[in-house]
């Protein structure tokens, strides 16, 4: 690849543009002055607002909508009930099967909804439209002893729900160490500052709709929207410049795209806004289901696992199935010779559990390094010691090569860096006034993906600049700025010769924003697009030579094993009298490849382990079993981190690339920082009391007897 | 029922008619197409709506706009004359402080807000000694901060913005 000089960008100079810079983020000045677009603030004339009315029962079926009293208000434009709403082509998934039927499967589904000239007048006749409902008994509640208990699909679970290596009750059987011990994790919510929002206008001849979404994927809302409505895919357009984050929550399309679109199939030539509000995202946006995870640890005295044994309960929703896949990282995270996993599902009458930032991971990892923490107590071994003693040589599952297995070196800096040498790992030793002192560690994992079927395209202008588009979302990652520098980088020009365009459907197709996978994904679809433009027009285009090109298929995937690593290590004091708990200082160190942009990597990083303290002390979605509602359905009741609450954050990585995974050799960094930090905060909670909490989130109740 | 009120904001005179209900955010946002100010919770939960009434931080979505006749109103759009930053949002940008950028021009807001009670001797629960003039030390500007939320967890960076302007 030649790279070009700035300010003549067909001259090749030697050194090319790095896109390791710590490049400041090209929207900066538009989200600090709050200019930058998002879905509810596209400019629209005359629009109607839309106002969901959600069901007050969890299992039954609608008998009567009363709406008389709402359509009687000045500036009602519509009231949609099941029997009046548009018919949708496809209703085989019922969470967007929208206003089609009388049956309620949880608490808060659309039942109603109410379009009208202002958004007061919305909400106003919503809270008029009266529902009766035939009840049924309902089961919200998960339960280890569930009599439906079931093995969910390999389809839904995206893995096989089971793995057996060896023979694990031998192995336990045998072990001189024991540790089986149950670990639970609560219901909890994405919460992205921006709530779910959509602005849809439906054309007719030809029958168009045109979506500004919050989403993380602008083609994969296409795709649901174009299936649900029975609409060609071209047909459909979805336009998301700028989302307010979303953590795995504005993954897919959800019932109120579904709605909207009823709503501006219903008032066509009208602009219908539906902007959820954060009550309304507690039933309709998702969410990480809760968790019960067995865990049994078998090992010799000097901690080396002889037998790894993680069986997880979750459930499910009656819906639509979802299957948090919380014991995969316990298949290949540590050397025992006999592993086994198993995952548990029972379909309740609840909303729809979906992606929250490193689903599986997140809650999973909580339970096995919580684990490993109670073994390195048992055997009295230094747990950054044990972790080491037990790092596989290869894939434990498959057998396969690492593309870089660099744990042991994350635990081994990130003691150095924390001062965790010379620690006294006597619980409760610790005093500091009335506060007790302790620190914990725990280990990071999440899977090197890259999604299939990105593609971009590269186009030369007169004015010298090279415009890339591909049709990606800019959650908060960085995906603006970091593919500015990719394709900078691949082209072999300046980063300010480029001009991005992301965030629209009509756009290059890209895959969802998940997993943190986008990097690689879109990444590897410019290096292509690049590739081919300078094979197609040289290093000295002429204006209007244009490229498109898909990613590559990569067949190094099925070779190796491709991992990030972290090492989390936490302090935390807890209170003796009253058992708040507060963490000063957490420290992350990461292998996560190559590092493309320090600053917005970084500040991805440490935002992952802030999510991770507010998993830790205080996030809990309450349900209550006689409704099926969430009772703490507000940024009041469900506490995410403060401000306060957070104290020193540093993220550290090791110098690497993965020349495996993709032409930039860079994993993406979006959940890595999650993963392990609750377990870390839990170790040094223990550490500093004695008191160990196998059940999220360490309130101070836990912590008081 | 509507009233007809004036609003200035950022420097731009608006008169309008409102429902009596529809809150200053609702007002500057749906009718005014005044969008710098965000909806996260329109409970006074999230901060993400916080603007400047005259030099006071407060959430445009607890207050109603029929109250706020004749009202001087800065959004972080208008901060600084239009092409410049004004110094708190260029440290935010300088300092990473913000990731999906949904809860930023509240931060930056409550943060101006913030600083000119800090330098009006207003103490906060952080404060140790209330007869000293403040010192806005790390968990001075943590505490003042804690009406803004950031699911983004940019915190850190947000408080070394805010530390950079405060000196």
């Amino acid at each position: 690849m030649t790279a070009t000089a700035p300010g003549n960008p067909a001259t090749p100079v030697s050194q090319p543009p790095a896109a390791d810079e710590p490049m400041a983020r090209i929207e900066g000045r538009a989200k600090v002055t709050g200019t930058a677009p998002y879905a509810y603030e596209h400019p629209t004339t005359e629009p109607l607002y839309l106002h969901p009315v959600l069901s007050t029962v969890a299992r039954g079926r609608v008998t009567a909508v009363h709406t008389g009293d709402a359509e009687q208000l000045d500036g009602v434009r519509a009231v949609l009930t099941s029997k009046n709403a548009p018919r949708l082509a496809d209703t085989s998934d019922l969470e967007f099967a929208v206003l089609q039927s009388d049956e309620v499967t949880f608490h808060g589904q659309i039942v109603a909804a109410v379009a009208a000239d202002s958004p007061e007048t919305a909400r106003e006749a919503a809270a008029l439209v009266r529902v009766d409902y035939e009840e049924r008994p309902h089961d919200v509640i998960l339960r280890s002893d569930h009599q439906d208990l079931y093995t969910p699909g390999e389809a839904v679970a995206g893995a096989a729900p089971d793995s057996h290596q060896g023979d694990t009750d031998t192995a336990l059987a045998r072990s001189v160490v024991l540790v089986d011990q149950t670990y639970r994790t609560p219901r909890e919510y994405n919460n992205p500052m921006e709530p779910h929002s959509t602005v849809a206008f439906w054309e007719t001849l030809p029958e168009r709709l045109t979506l500004y979404d919050s989403t993380q994927g602008a083609h994969t809302v296409r795709a649901t929207m174009a299936t649900v409505f029975g609409l060609p895919e071209e047909n459909v357009r979805v336009i998301a410049p700028h989302v307010g984050g979303g953590f795995g929550s504005k993954g897919a399309a959800k019932a109120h795209n579904v709605l909207v679109g009823l709503a501006a199939r219903a008032l066509p030539g009208r602009t219908v806004k539906l902007a959820l509000t954060r009550r309304h995202m507690f039933s309709l946006t998702g969410y990480r289901p809760p968790t019960i995870q067995r865990i049994r640890l078998g090992a010799d005295t000097e901690g080396r696992l002889e037998a790894l044994v993680h069986d997880v309960t979750e459930l499910t929703s009656r819906t639509k199935e979802y299957a948090e896949m919380s014991g995969l990282s316990s298949r290949m995270m540590y050397a025992a010779p006999d592993r086994t996993t198993s995952h548990r599902l029972t379909a309740l009458d609840v909303p729809v559990p979906f992606w929250m930032r490193a689903p599986g991971e997140a809650p999973g990892m909580f339970a096995l390094e919580s684990a490993m923490d109670e073994l390195a107590v048992a055997c009295g071994v230094d747990p950054v010691e044990l972790r080491v003693r037990n790092d596989p040589g290869a894939d434990p599952q498959t057998g396969r090569p690492w593309s870089g297995r660099h744990l042991v070196q994350c635990l081994r800096e990130g003691a150095e860096r924390f001062g965790w040498q010379g620690r006294d790992p006597v619980p409760g030793h610790h005093r500091d006034g009335a506060w007790l002192v302790g620190t914990g560690v725990a280990s990071a994992v999440y899977p090197r993906l890259t999604s299939p079927g990105s593609a971009a395209e590269i186009e030369y202008g007169a004015d010298g600049r090279y415009t890339v588009s591909i049709g990606a979302a800019d959650i908060g990652t960085g995906a603006w700025t970091v593919l500015t520098q990719i394709s900078a980088e691949a082209l072999g020009c300046p980063v300010d010769r480029v001009t991005l365009r992301i965030g629209d459907s009509d756009l290059p197709r890209a895959t969802v924003a998940g997993g943190s996978s986008g990097t690689s994904s879109w990444g590897t679809a410019v290096h292509a697009a690049a590739r081919a433009f300078r094979g197609e027009h040289g290093a000295d285009p002429r204006p209007g030579a244009r490229t498109r090109a898909e990613a590559p298929e990569n067949p190094d995937l099925e070779r190796y094993a491709m991992y990030s690593f972290g090492a989390h290590f936490a302090e935390v004091r807890v209170h003796a009298d009253t058992g708040e708990v507060r963490v000063p200082r957490m420290l992350g160190v990461y292998s996560v490849g190559r590092v493309i942009n320090p600053r917005t990597a970084r500040s991805q990083l440490v935002g992952g382990m802030v999510m991770g303290l507010s998993m830790a002390l205080h996030e809990q979605g309450v349900v209550d079993p006689r409704f099926g509602n969430v009772v703490n359905g507000d940024l009041a009741g469900y506490h995410v981190a403060a401000n306060a609450d957070v104290g020193e954050v540093e993220a550290h990585w090791l110098e690497e690339s993965d020349p495996h995974l993709n032409p930039m050799g860079a994993a993406g960094v979006g959940e890595i920082g999650i993963v392990g930090t609750a377990a870390a905060i839990a170790n040094a909670a223990h550490h500093a009391t004695g008191v160990r909490v196998r059940e999220l989130p360490l309130t101070p109740d836990r912590f008081l007897r | 029922m509507d009233t007809t009120i004036t609003l200035h904001v950022d420097g731009a005179e608006h008169t309008l008619t409102v429902d009596t209900r529809t809150t200053l955010l609702d007002a500057l946002r749906d009718r005014l197409g005044v969008t710098s100010p965000k909806k996260g919770c329109d409970h006074g939960q999230c901060g993400s709506c916080t603007v400047l009434l005259g030099d006071r931080r407060i959430l445009a979505c607890l207050a109603l706009a029929v109250a706020h006749d004749g009202a001087r109103v800065t959004t972080a759009a208008g901060l600084a004359p239009d092409g410049e930053l004004h110094p708190l949002a260029r440290a935010m940008v300088d300092h990473d402080g913000f990731q999906c950028g949904y809860c930023t021009p509240g931060q930056v807001c409550s943060a101006v807000g913030m600083l000119a009670e800090a330098e009006a001797g207003w103490p906060s629960h952080a404060t140790r000694d209330l007869t000293a003039a403040t010192e806005l030390d790390d968990a001075e500007i943590r505490e003042r901060m804690s009406g803004n939320l950031c699911r983004c967890g940019a915190y850190p960076n947000i408080v070394a913005a805010i530390r950079e302007v405060s000196r």
